[in-house]
């Protein structure tokens, strides 16, 4: 069968797309917790206020309360997040460091939160990761980070910042995050 | 991770190039800023891509289905049932799957700050809806047939009647936004948002008007399949 085509969210997905609870993948009160925050730029470096983040990622075990994972569905962590931008082009999430997931082979990858991206003017959503800019060793060694070139790779490093992490999204031009094909 | 030895992941199908439209088509305007301009890298398919989000159980009411009702009144305009299957490329029926809905109001109007088309808002109409599909992959939503709506993308331009869909399916590799369009339209021959996808693939967008579903005397029906990515069809990959 053929595959229903993408097209953009368009300008009012916050009609349709955020959750009350949707920036929250844990509570306020869960230990371990922290927010990650960023600011989504277009090519002029102008924020993007009709934006949607939305991240998927283990638990901090490195588990997946999913049945397609052949270790085993571990419940009682939601692992998505999404949050729309707000109109200075800000999101947040507030979620645990997840644990490291095995990558292709077997080898650990370092941990690691999937990202798309969907926004007026994206005619389909685009896919990021955030990893963690104070994991360098487990960064070293990531099989994926390793395939992107070593003058890019910070593009996709959160750098600690009072609250939590700081990742920004930066769609096009200078420092233009590095979106994955997946 | 645990001792296990041989963990096989179910891959999914990659995009085959000729479904989804390119991120940079010029036409619409808002792409020429926001398209990266570099090439994506390639992403394994590990178990962060082959699981995704289940979501819906607790979210959704079956009052989340029915636009049309408000507690103070009802929406205005062509009552129209919208109903379809959500399947994988492979044909298999995505079941228990969260399918989120947004739409222009009957005058073509979002309840939206944004949206300042001269048209009236509908106080009996969010243009929200969201369902779980049952145990075949099915969802029925009844609500309103959007209007068209003015943007400005350039001179004397408007989208033709559509209907934003949002799916996870089961894994993250399959999430997808999308947009229903109704058969016939006059519009489509002017919209670079429709015609960004290649040829061979826009009918894909279009429902079905659909006279067995449809209700007498109470509502129109129109169908609207949905197909997201498959799985590889080839030996899946091995983390050992």
């Amino acid at each position: 069968m053929s595959e229903t085509p993408s097209q953009t969210v368009g300008p009012f997905l916050s009609i349709g797309l955020p959750w009350p609870d949707g920036p929250f993948v844990v509570l306020d009160a869960d230990p371990g917790g922290f927010w990650v925050r960023g600011i989504v730029t277009d090519g002029a470096g102008d924020p993007v206020p009709d934006a949607l983040v939305e991240t998927w990622q283990a638990d901090p075990q490195g588990r997946f309360d999913h049945p397609d994972d052949p270790r085993g569905a571990v419940s009682g962590f939601r692992g998505f997040g999404r949050c729309p931008t707000d109109d200075t082009g800000r999101y947040a999430i507030r979620t645990l460091k997840p644990g490291p997931v095995p990558g292709p082979g077997g080898a650990p990858q370092a941990p690691h939160i999937d990202v798309s991206v969907l926004a007026r003017g994206l005619l389909h959503r685009v896919v990021t990761r955030i990893y963690f800019a104070d994991e360098p060793d487990a960064n070293a060694a990531d099989p994926v980070l390793l395939t992107v070139p070593p003058d890019r790779r910070a593009t996709l490093l959160a750098a600690r910042d009072d609250e939590g992490y700081r990742f920004d999204i930066r769609l096009q031009g200078e420092q233009e995050t590095v979106f994955f094909d997946v | 991770m645990s001792g296990d030895t041989r963990l096989k992941l179910p891959g999914y199908q990659r995009d085959d190039g000729a479904t989804h439209p390119p991120l940079l088509s010029p036409g619409y305007k808002s792409t020429v800023l926001r398209a990266p301009s570099q090439a994506p890298i390639l992403l394994p398919h590990t178990l962060t891509e082959i699981t995704g989000p289940l979501l819906g159980a607790g979210r959704v009411t079956a009052a989340d289905a029915d636009l049309t009702k408000h507690p103070d009144g009802e929406a205005t305009g062509q009552r129209i049932i919208v109903h379809g299957q959500v399947r994988d490329s492979d044909g298999r029926p995505v079941p228990d799957t969260l399918v989120e809905l947004w739409q222009a109001n009957a005058g073509g109007r979002y309840l939206h700050k944004w949206d300042q088309h001269d048209t009236p808002l509908d106080p009996y109409f969010t243009g929200v809806g969201r369902a779980l599909t049952d145990s075949t992959g099915r969802y029925r939503f009844v609500t309103i047939k959007p209007g068209a709506y003015p943007w400005g993308n350039h001179y004397n331009a408007w989208r033709p009647a559509h209907i934003h869909f949002s799916l996870f399916g089961r894994a993250f590799t399959q999430r997808l936004v999308t947009q229903m369009y109704f058969p016939d339209d006059p519009l489509f021959a002017y919209d670079p948002v429709y015609n960004s996808v290649p040829e061979a693939a826009r009918s894909r967008l279009i429902s079905r008007f659909d006279l067995t579903n449809t209700v007498e005397a109470w509502a129109l029906a129109f169908e609207f399949d949905i197909v997201l990515r498959g799985r590889e069809q080839t030996p899946m990959e091995s983390l050992t």
